[in-house]
C-alpha cells in the first residue's frame, strides 16, 4: 500500500536517523567508559539546544518512519484499508512523536536551571 | 518413455464452480519424466474431465505454469525426479490468480495489470522515420536485456507474497516489462509509465524477497527490475530526471 510519495519519505526519514543512530552509539560508547551517573548525563543535556535538535530530529524520523512500516503491515498482514488504515497510521505517528517528544524535552528543557 | 514399474502417488486439485478438492491417482513413473507428462497422464489414461493449459510443450509460451508441491514452476520444462518428493506430487493451479476449473486459471488479472502499469510500448517515431541506432553496448539496451525474455506464465505472480498480500499490486511480471521499456530510448510514454508504476499498488510495495526471481524459470530478475524503478521514480520526482 505504498505509493511513491510515502516510499520517500520512509527513505529520507531512514537517511536522517542514520547518523543520528551512529551518532548516539558512538557518544553513549564514549561516554560510559569511565562510568556515568544519571545526573551526569542531565548535566549535559539540559538546556542544550544542540540536543534537543539532535535526538528531537530523531523522533520526528522515528515517528514517520515507522508509521509508515506499520501502515504497510496493517495492510498486508491485518489486512486494514482506506480511512481506517490512514487514521491508525497517524495515530501511530502522533503516539511515536508524544511519547518521544516528552522524552527529549524531559531531558533537555524540562526543569532546566532547577 | 520406458517406465520404471514404480508409481507416482499425484494430488491434483479439482475445482468447480468455486467447491475444490485434492484428488489421488496413480501415475507410473517414467525416465525423464516432466509435470506436464503426469498430468497429461491423467487426463488421456484416467481422467479426462481434468482441466488444465498447455501449448508448446518446450517453455516458449508460458501456458502451463502450476503450483508443483507448493512451488510455482513450468511444468513443460520441470522434471519429476527434481520436484517429486519420495514419488509424492501434488499440482495445484497458480496462486494468487482465480480458478477457472481444475488447474486452469483466469489469467486476466495478470495481464490486465501489464496495461495498468503501462508496460505497452509507445512508439516516438512513425515507419517513415529511419531506423534507431541503438548498439549491443548501451547500458541502456544492456538493462533492457536483462528484462526482456519474460515468456509471461505467471510464476512470478503466483511466486509473489506481495501480490498474495495486496491485490491491487501490479506484480513482479508487469513491473518488470514496464522496466525494460523505461530503457527503450525508442518510447515515448515514460511520464505516464513511472506514474502508472508509482500508485498504490506501484513498485514501492515491492519488499524485495526475491521469490520472483528464485522461481523464474528463464532466471530473470524482477526484483532487480523493480529496484530500478524505484530509483526512476525516485529520480523524476525529485527533478533528477532518468
Amino acid at each position: 500500500m505504498l505509493n511513491l510519495h510515502l516510499y520517500m519519505a520512509q527513505r529520507l526519514t531512514a537517511l536522517i536517523m542514520a547518523p543520528l543512530t551512529v551518532g548516539h552509539l558512538a557518544v553513549m560508547i564514549y561516554a560510559v567508559q569511565g562510568g556515568l551517573s544519571v545526573a551526569e548525563i542531565l548535566a549535559r543535556t539540559q538546556g542544550s539546544l544542540a540536543w534537543f535538535l539532535f535526538y528531537g530530529s530523531f523522533v520526528f524520523a522515528v515517528s514517520i518512519h515507522a508509521a509508515i512500516g506499520m501502515r504497510a503491515i496493517m495492510f498486508e498482514w491485518l489486512g486494514i484499508k482506506g480511512t481506517a488504515l490512514s487514521l491508525i497510521s497517524w495515530g501511530v505517528c502522533l503516539l511515536l512523536l508524544v511519547l518521544g517528544g516528552r522524552a527529549v524535552w524531559a531531558v533537555t528543557f524540562a526543569g532546566a536551571g532547577a | 518413455m520406458p517406465e520404471t514399474g514404480e508409481f507416482l502417488e499425484v494430488s491434483i486439485w479439482r475445482e468447480q464452480d468455486g467447491d475444490g478438492h485434492f484428488e489421488s491417482f496413480q501415475v507410473p513413473r517414467r525416465d525423464n519424466q516432466t509435470i506436464l507428462d503426469v498430468v497429461s497422464w491423467v487426463q488421456q489414461q484416467a481422467d479426462p474431465t481434468l482441466s488444465y493449459r498447455f501449448a508448446c510443450r518446450v517453455g516458449m509460451c508460458g501456458s502451463c505454469a502450476m503450483m508443483v508441491n507448493g512451488a510455482p514452476r513450468w511444468t513443460c520444462r520441470t522434471h519429476v525426479q527434481k520436484v517429486a518428493d519420495d514419488n509424492r506430487l501434488e499440482i495445484a493451479p497458480l496462486r494468487n490468480l482465480p480458478v477457472i476449473k481444475d488447474l486452469a486459471v483466469d489469467m486476466d488479472p495478470f495481464f490486465d495489470k501489464w496495461v495498468a502499469a503501462e508496460a505497452v510500448f509507445e512508439p516516438s517515431q512513425t515507419r517513415d522515420d529511419p531506423m534507431a541506432p541503438i548498439t549491443p553496448q548501451d547500458p541502456m539496451r544492456i538493462a533492457a536485456s536483462d528484462a526482456i525474455e519474460c515468456i509471461n506464465c505467471a510464476v512470478c505472480y503466483a511466486a509473489c507474497d506481495v501480490v498474495a498480500a495486496n491485490p491491487d499490486y501490479l506484480g513482479p511480471a508487469a513491473l518488470n516489462r514496464a522496466w525494460s521499456l523505461v530503457n527503450d530510448s525508442r518510447d515515448d510514454g515514460q511520464d505516464a509509465r513511472l506514474k502508472a508504476v508509482s500508485g498504490g499498488g506501484g513498485c514501492h510495495n515491492c519488499h524485495a524477497q526475491q521469490g520472483c526471481a528464485r522461481y523464474c524459470p528463464n532466471e530473470l530478475n524482477p526484483t532487480l527490475s523493480i529496484s530500478g524503478l524505484k530509483r526512476a521514480t525516485a529520480k523524476s520526482l525529485l527533478g533528477w530526471g532518468q
